[in-house]
């Protein structure tokens, strides 16, 4: 899923202090389960942000909604009848959500109050950790089920690189290295001779490289 | 016992400090309260195992958000004791309001329109 | 074998001789003189000269440009190319702009990451690893073409090296990495600097029990210590290196302005022992910022003169 991380409350401040009527948007799905940007942390920001300004004398009225998801119409549209109440809105969302929210209600400033980090999965409570980059051209089955696009802080589809110490990565010793962990993975599955096979030159033009991407369904639009 | 405890305090009471939110901490500044204490059992000794654990985290949460906004962390406090010992539970809430008074009043209280959008 | 390119380097290594090859930073700065000086220091006593691509992540000249100082002042340089700062068009690119001065030595390499460096907030490219740059580099001089398809005018002359570091993790595939990267068609290997012989000449008994000794030119990389902090530093500080505590030993055990004359007292005496071993082709005399030390090295080692090719 879609991590992100809280922004720090003072970027939030600036950004909403000249605004007299804020919504804080929250989101039910991957913010919430990141501990992010679900209806809690909706609560908290509002209390925080509501004190604030309180005590600076600044009266502003502040707030609290959360949606199913910012990244399809239909919850969107939930909103429709109240954003004239508004003169902002600080989505909670990943930046999909933001955006989305944004060309729906283009005039109303819509700011974010998350930073969108990676998409990755839960390690443990409170750690998640990047697993895809999105670059459209899955090599997972070669690889033995580990990414070295998005585990390998270099992206070499052909490694380790000289920089691979005790399983961990140079730059972060608390970083596996991501070769380490495909050649324990090859051994485990008795196929360690599958590391000399060469992985071609990458296709990057189904990744950012090639421009925003777009998938399309025809067969599923009437 | 009848021993004495402050009587500007409004206690809460809950099954296990577990249960308590960050929200819950901050709704009580933002509706006037001048400091706020959570009172849980000794470390090691919680009765569903790690409530009081989850407590304190949310505690050391709650005092961040109150230094960043300038409230001021120091308001919000987490104790630990045992339910046999009242004597301590005094000397805490006694330790609790001097406290507070030195820190002064929340500035959020005197504030104009304080409390009134507070859910 | 014939010789497939004009380096000579590969003349030297074909012709069954030992070969020297040692290596340069360029400066941080524009001053051409700050490499041509090096280069004049060893110009006899090496076959080759690498110049690094901003190493360690901190911006230098690059080593383009000190590598058309170096062919213009005689030498034969050895270029260095990593991959993270440049994408496939402007790695072939400089890759044609070195074979337009008749550069005919390349070393593709992944490059330390950029955090190590000064500009650790950058960006980095690795559009190929440097596997594929080896094999890019075989493809535009084998088959005279571009990556696109095109056919290139006038293709690069280019001997094509890469590194290999016995001493590194996973121990495993160290020797399949090397099998590997001679599938993509390397010709010339440099090592990490060895200090534990007994360990190196394990890793080169696998590497002949695969043959692969026969299919690329392995140059032993050499560095000299020139104090025990430095072996100590090395040992303890720099992943993939592996320093053996008789060799700290035995720098400690001599008093501190005597050492650096003990390091290279000890490079050369591993060099004697390493140009026994089957399957070495040569050596790669690291002495940055101690260039001054290559010809003693070169010559004690009883490789000087080189030979003419």
């Amino acid at each position: 899923m879609i991590i992100a991380e809280k922004k720090p409350i003072e970027e939030i401040i600036e950004a909403v202090k000249d605004y007299g009527r804020i919504l804080i948007l929250g989101c039910n799905e991957c913010v919430t389960v990141c501990e992010a940007g679900g209806k809690k942390e909706v609560q908290v920001l509002a209390s925080a942000l509501r004190m604030y300004f309180l005590k600076e004398g600044d009266e502003k009225r502040i707030e609290e909604r959360t949606l199913e998801r910012q990244c399809d119409h239909e919850y969107l549209e939930e909103l429709r009848e109240d954003i004239d109440r508004y003169d902002a809105v600080v989505s909670l969302a990943c930046g999909v959500g933001v955006q989305f929210a944004a060309e729906k209600y283009m005039e109303t400033p819509l700011l974010p109050g998350v930073n969108t980090t990676c998409l990755g999965a839960n390690e443990q409570r409170g750690v998640w950790t990047e697993r895809c980059q999105a670059c459209g051209s899955c090599v997972l089955a070669s690889t033995a089920g580990i990414c070295p696009v998005s585990r390998c802080a270099k992206r070499v589809l052909n490694g380790p690189c000289g920089g691979s110490s005790d399983g961990k990565c140079e730059i972060n010793k608390e970083l596996d290295c991501a070769w380490q962990l495909i050649i324990d993975r090859l051994k485990a599955l008795g196929r360690l001779e599958d590391y000399e096979c060469v992985a071609p030159i990458k296709d990057w033009s189904t990744d950012r490289a090639g421009g925003p991407r777009k998938t399309v369904r025809e067969d599923v639009q009437i | 016992m009848r021993l004495k405890c402050p009587s500007n305090f409004r206690i809460v009471r809950l099954p296990c400090t577990g249960k308590i939110d960050v929200i819950h901490i901050l709704r009580s500044f933002e509706k006037g309260a001048d400091g706020v204490y959570v009172v849980g059992c000794r470390e090691g000794e919680c009765h569903f195992t790690s409530g009081n654990f989850r407590a304190r985290k949310r505690v050391e949460q709650a005092a961040a958000i109150l230094e960043k906004i300038g409230i001021g962390g120091e308001r919000v406090r987490m104790y630990n004791l045992s339910s046999g010992e009242a004597p301590l539970f005094v000397q805490y809430s006694t330790e609790m309001d001097d406290h507070i008074r030195n820190l002064g009043p929340n500035p959020v209280r005197n504030a104009k329109g304080a409390g009134e959008h507070a859910a | 074998m014939s010789n497939k390119t004009s380096s000579r380097l590969e003349k030297v290594l074909r012709s069954g001789q030992m070969a020297v090859t040692s290596e340069c930073g360029p400066p941080r700065g524009s001053d051409p003189e700050a490499v041509t000086k090096k280069g004049e220091m060893i110009k006899e006593y090496v076959d080759s000269v690498n110049i690094t691509d901003n190493q360690t992540s901190m911006t230098r000249m690059c080593s383009l440009a000190a590598c058309i100082h170096l062919k213009l002042a005689g030498l034969d340089p050895v270029l260095q190319m990593v991959t993270r700062d440049r994408n496939r068009i402007a790695l072939q690119s400089d890759i044609l702009g070195a074979a337009s001065f008749d550069i005919n030595n390349i070393l593709c390499l992944s490059g330390d990451h950029q955090s190590f460096g000064d500009c650790a907030r950058g960006q980095n490219v690795h559009d190929l690893d440097s596997m594929q740059l080896i094999q890019t580099v075989r493809h535009m001089r084998d088959e005279g073409k571009f990556l696109g398809g095109d056919d290139i005018n006038r293709p690069p002359d280019m001997f094509v090296g890469a590194a290999a570091n016995p001493f590194a993790d996973p121990f495993e595939i160290r020797v399949p990495r090397l099998a590997k990267k001679v599938a993509c068609g390397v010709e010339f290997i440099q090592t990490q600097c060895i200090y534990n012989l007994d360990r190196f000449e394990e890793w080169m008994k696998g590497v002949r029990d695969r043959g692969l000794h026969e299919k690329v030119f392995i140059l032993a990389g050499m560095t000299p210590m020139k104090s025990a902090g430095m072996a100590k530093f090395m040992k303890n500080r720099v992943p993939g290196m592996d320093v053996p505590d008789e060799v700290v030993k035995r720098l400690s055990g001599v008093e501190k302005k005597k050492q650096a004359q003990e390091g290279i007292d000890i490079c050369v005496e591993s060099m004697q022992r390493l140009k026994e071993i089957e399957g070495v082709a040569g050596f790669h005399v690291m002495a940055i910022e101690w260039e001054e030390k290559v010809p003693e090295i070169v010559e004690r080692s009883g490789l000087y003169p080189r030979p003419d090719v």
